[in-house]
């Protein structure tokens, strides 16, 4: 309330601006810190966009994830032109592959024919249901222009990251992937608010026992290896289980382990503001412990909670993508960025089909944009400093 | 006074101990079934008889038909008393010689992690500190970034194919396939030395980039305090100066940190061993998770947390050497 009345303040008597420092709201001001920070500031932006489209990954996506082109197996990246061979602009097109037999290794690939196909935006493709919902839909972000009559999944193609050994277009599955290993680490970090802000809590505003059971409790915890213990739990998870339960319990498991960070900083927090005068104050007021701890402690340790959390999200993704790499967290067919790269575990592999390895560029991209975002609101967490 | 601080930490240590070894146990008891009928299946599906005496003699020595309490004691006992971690149905061999064959090596690809980690951490944070915004310091800040955001896998997978493309070389594994059986010899070692380098500056990259950035915030932190200007005023040379107390001071958290590293290290070497299939516990474990052989599993993690525990420990004992303002008995904050 202060804050609104020195704000309005602030404005009547139109200070300038290194006076209005000193006037700001809280939230002003950790606005204006975060801000400071370049790394974040196109971090936030990038993750806005990466979440948007792997939301609606069958829109942006050219193909489905699960769509194969039987023709079309372990095919190169595909070129995008502008320019045909006599130097005419034709705008976005690519050219039509043929299979090419190599006459010594007798390797298969593909070379690009004279056959020209333009590429362009909100095309025609497969049809799909938005939302996963029953509503059909069958226009496409971008990709190929079919003919009029033609249906998709003929010889009209473009692959943007290449296929795979089923012939199943990588950038459309890295998308989807996307949408389960992205969405994964919220409900993960969901999972671990709920449990580390519990027990945190009540460990540091009960004490006694309780703070003894929690503090022994994440000990114990903390002194297992992460890695193999989440192994041993994932492990542990019956494979008849259906998916949707599986990626529930997978992201349970990973907060059952990370959720001792979050109860640490709360409770030293809340021991710390137990002792602050305002909260003693209102106490003898008469506030309930309830309105003393919602309406006077957590205000001024909320900042921490959410340094603490995001400072969690890009250790659930890495968990996540490594368990469901090494075969023991989601399963194909779920379609997640770790089980994606299965695809490349070999030396031969990789030196066959390296773009298999671009769901790895995501996996980076986000985790850093995931930690640049976490520096930029610790920085952002103490604005006083 | 030192000592007596020690034998009160060791003291504290058992009940965790005793916590770890329960909570390792009901994890193993997770999967349905116990281990006998996983057993019996893969007798079974292999189209061996299964043998009855053997299956009565197996369910008395690990007590299988107690109740769980009971089995739980009887595994603790067979451990301390005999050495006895269990079976493995899938080796069939007693999970104590698989440990014996591979341990060993997970333990010295783990500590020699930690030593690269720390020799590579301190002396880049410091630089980084002493030439912040330098192009050493922004060097480091970026390939700290990398470290982070790079899951430990990647980087292995990453590695070994640039090494092909560059080399023609596979490094996968510790020996190439001329050495794998022989016995150990000079040319053995010299072939394992680039492939063991590999794995350890892997395992510790992603560990070495948090800690180059904490220890690099810590002495940014120390050189800007007050008996600092101080010194410097008074004339004590840069160099004293700095190894005099800052450093000393900046090293402590990372000193006490140890045991949070360690599990990351542990972690790390499971999974670039599995990718990269080393003749370590990594893959072992990972092999007997997925098919539910959940004794090998069991004494792993059994292991490498007591492992853990104890480096805390040490670490303890050794903030307690380096920091005399720790009070003995308690840490203080």
């Amino acid at each position: 309330m202060s804050d609104k009345k020195k704000k309005s303040n602030a404005n009547i008597d139109t200070v300038d601006s290194s006076s209005s420092y000193e006037v700001a709201s809280q939230y002003k001001l950790m606005w204006w810190k975060f801000k400071k920070h370049k790394a974040a500031m196109i971090a936030v932006p990038v993750l806005i966009i990466m979440y948007l489209i792997c939301m609606c990954c069958e829109f942006f996506a050219p193909a489905l994830p699960l769509e194969r082109y039987k023709d079309y197996k372990d095919t190169a990246p595909t070129r995008i032109h502008l320019w045909d061979d006599d130097g005419n602009f034709v705008g976005p097109f690519v050219y039509g592959l043929e299979r090419y037999t190599d006459p010594y290794t007798f390797r298969k690939s593909y070379v690009e024919s004279d056959q020209i196909i333009k590429l362009g935006f909100f095309v025609r493709g497969s049809e799909y249901g938005v939302f996963g919902s029953n509503l059909k839909w069958d226009v496409h972000f971008f990709g190929v222009k079919l003919p009029e009559g033609e249906e998709p999944g003929g010889h009209n193609v473009f692959f943007l990251m290449g296929t795979d050994s089923l012939g199943r277009d990588v950038f459309s599955r890295i998308l989807s992937g996307g949408r389960i290993s992205l969405s994964f680490c919220l409900v993960s970090v969901a999972f671990t608010v709920i449990i580390g802000l519990t027990l945190g809590g009540l460990s540091g505003y009960l004490g006694g026992v309780v703070d003894t059971i929690v503090q022994r409790a994440i000990d114990l915890i903390m002194s297992i290896p992460g890695i193999p213990m989440w192994m041993a739990l994932a492990a542990a998870l019956p494979s008849t289980m259906s998916n949707l339960k599986k990626y529930f319990l997978m992201s349970l498991i990973m907060s059952l382990i990370g959720w001792t960070g979050l109860a640490r900083v709360t409770r030293g927090k809340l021991l710390s503001l137990r002792e602050e005068d305002f909260v003693i104050a209102a106490r003898m007021c008469g506030s309930s412990h309830m309105r003393v701890i919602f309406k006077h402690m957590l205000p001024s340790f909320l900042s921490y909670i959410i340094v603490s959390v995001t400072g969690s999200i890009p250790g659930t993704i890495l968990g996540e993508t490594t368990l469901s790499f090494l075969g023991l967290g989601l399963q194909a067919p779920t379609v997640s960025w770790g089980t994606l790269l299965q695809d490349c575990q070999t030396v031969d592999s990789m030196a066959a089909t390296p773009w298999l390895m671009f769901p790895a560029l995501f996996i980076i991209v986000s985790v850093l944009c995931f930690c640049f975002m976490g520096d930029g609101l610790r920085d952002a967490a103490d604005p006083y400093k | 006074m030192l000592l007596n601080y020690i034998l009160k930490r060791l003291l504290q240590l058992i009940p965790l101990l005793i916590a770890v070894s329960i909570l390792i146990f009901i994890i193993i008891q997770l999967p349905p079934g116990d281990y006998l009928t996983t057993y019996i299946i893969q007798l079974e599906t292999s189209g061996l008889e299964v043998n009855q005496s053997e299956i009565i003699n197996l369910t008395k020595q690990y007590g299988l038909d107690k109740p769980m309490y009971q089995q739980y004691l009887y595994w603790m006992k067979n451990i301390i008393t005999k050495l006895d971690f269990g079976r493995s149905f899938q080796w069939n061999q007693t999970v104590l010689s698989l440990l014996q064959q591979r341990l060993p090596a997970t333990i010295s690809i783990s500590l020699l992690s930690l030593v690269v980690t720390w020799a590579i951490a301190i002396p880049v944070g410091i630089v980084s500190a002493t030439h912040q915004y330098s192009g050493f310091d922004y060097f480091f800040q970026f390939f700290g970034f990398i470290g982070m955001s790079c899951p430990a896998f990647l980087l292995a997978l990453a590695s070994v194919f640039i090494l092909f493309k560059l080399t023609g070389q596979s490094l996968t594994g510790l020996n190439s396939a001329a050495f794998v059986n022989a016995p150990m010899s000079w040319a053995k070692f010299v072939d394992m030395l680039p492939r063991l380098l590999l794995v350890i500056f892997i395992i510790a990259i992603s560990q070495t980039a948090g800690m180059i950035r904490s220890m690099r915030a810590m002495l940014l932190d120390e050189l800007q305090k007050q008996y600092v200007i101080t010194a410097r005023a008074k004339g004590v040379k840069e160099k004293k100066l700095l190894w005099k107390y800052p450093i000393r001071m900046a090293i402590n958290p990372q000193v006490s940190t140890i045991g949070w590293v360690l599990p990351g290290l542990i972690g790390g070497e499971m999974i670039v061993s599995t990718v990269l299939s080393l003749p370590t516990m990594g893959p072992l474990v990972k092999r007997a998770l997925t098919n539910q052989d959940m004794y090998l599993a069991g004494s792993y993690l059994l292991i490498v947390s007591v492992l853990t525990v104890i480096g805390t420990l040490i670490s303890d004992i050794l903030l307690a050497i380096v920091d005399p303002r720790i009070k003995f008995g308690g840490v203080s904050e």
